[in-house]
């Protein structure tokens, strides 16, 4: 129990990145919840990568979180800006009024 | 030993239960407060186990960057207008069982996979990137980021750019009845239209009407 391993670290992660996917199913209230639902999920992974690069002492897994987290910002700027066209368009971001495609 | 799994559990407790917050709480400009406060926990875990380097990334990227960027959007769309059901939805509630169901079979297939695994041993000898323990943790993420990765961080620095334009163009917008800068009008405007020379009599001073 006081011995922290890799299995504590992939275990919390996991539950980050279950917690994500929960949030963006039951999320009923505006899409800026599910965009930061989404970089829960890009953390979690991040997590998993970290830890995983620490405890086999190979330094690609963190090269790699630092790529996941250029495309996460990104993403992030993208899809806060195409709500604000899409606030600005229609003035709504609820996920229920968000019909037009007939999902 | 006992120290490092004292702050594990804690900073990670604080992690899970700020992330159900996200999600849970009703006001969203709280819900992007509790992501600040799971970047942060999620960052001294990181420097805790070793990787500085990309624990301050996180905090200057997520808390510094995502996570204002996120408040300003939430605060100019004014979402606490809309009144905030929570869950609710008007098909009733039918999408919660099936969230909660394939969100815990994900759940437990990572679990599962986490609970069965063996580190093979030529795993660990066919690592190419080793960790020198002599130097610091941003010194070796120094060292071959700008060697080996340098063309994936160069377009890193792509993605970024066109992320940025992007953004600009989605949002621009043109108004009507603004003044705006010509810069053609502004340099091609020359001496002889912009300035006139009068010639004026000695002591009989200047009409302004002429």
């Amino acid at each position: 129990m006081t011995e922290i391993g890799l299995g504590h670290y992939l275990t919390f992660s996991a539950i980050i990145f279950s917690i994500g996917v929960i949030g963006i199913f039951l999320n009923r209230k505006n899409i800026i919840v599910i965009l930061m639902n989404i970089e829960l999920l890009l953390l979690g992974v991040n997590i998993n990568l970290v830890s995983f690069s620490i405890f086999l002492n190979d330094l690609s897994g963190q090269i790699f979180t630092l790529f996941i987290l250029t495309v996460a910002a990104a993403e992030a700027a993208i899809g806060l800006a195409i709500i604000v066209i899409y606030y600005r368009k229609t003035g709504t971001i609820r996920v229920e009024d968000i019909n037009s495609l007939k999902g | 030993m006992v120290a490092h799994s004292i702050f594990f559990y804690t900073f990670s407790l604080i992690a899970i239960v700020s992330a159900i917050m996200v999600t849970a709480s009703k006001n969203t400009i709280h819900s992007v407060f509790f992501l600040i406060l799971d970047f942060i926990s999620i960052s001294c875990l990181f420097i805790m186990i070793g990787a500085e380097f990309l624990g301050m990334i996180m905090l200057i990227v997520y808390v510094g960057a995502v996570a204002v960027l996120f408040l300003f959007v939430v605060m100019m769309l004014n979402v606490s207008k809309q009144t905030n059901t929570w869950f609710e939805s008007k098909s009733g509630y039918e999408h919660i069982p099936i969230g909660m169901i394939i969100s815990l079979i994900i759940f437990f297939e990572l679990i599962i996979v986490v609970g069965g695994w063996k580190y093979k041993p030529e795993l660990i000898s066919a690592s190419t990137i080793e960790m020198d323990q002599n130097i610091t943790n941003t010194h070796s993420i120094g060292n071959v980021l700008y060697t080996e990765y340098i063309h994936l961080f160069q377009l890193s620095g792509m993605i970024l750019l066109v992320a940025m334009i992007g953004a600009i163009v989605l949002t621009f917008r043109k108004r009507t009845g603004i003044k705006r800068q010509s810069y053609f009008l502004q340099i091609s405007r020359e001496e002889s239209d912009g300035v006139e020379l009068v010639d004026i009599k000695n002591n009989e001073g200047v009409k302004v009407d002429d």
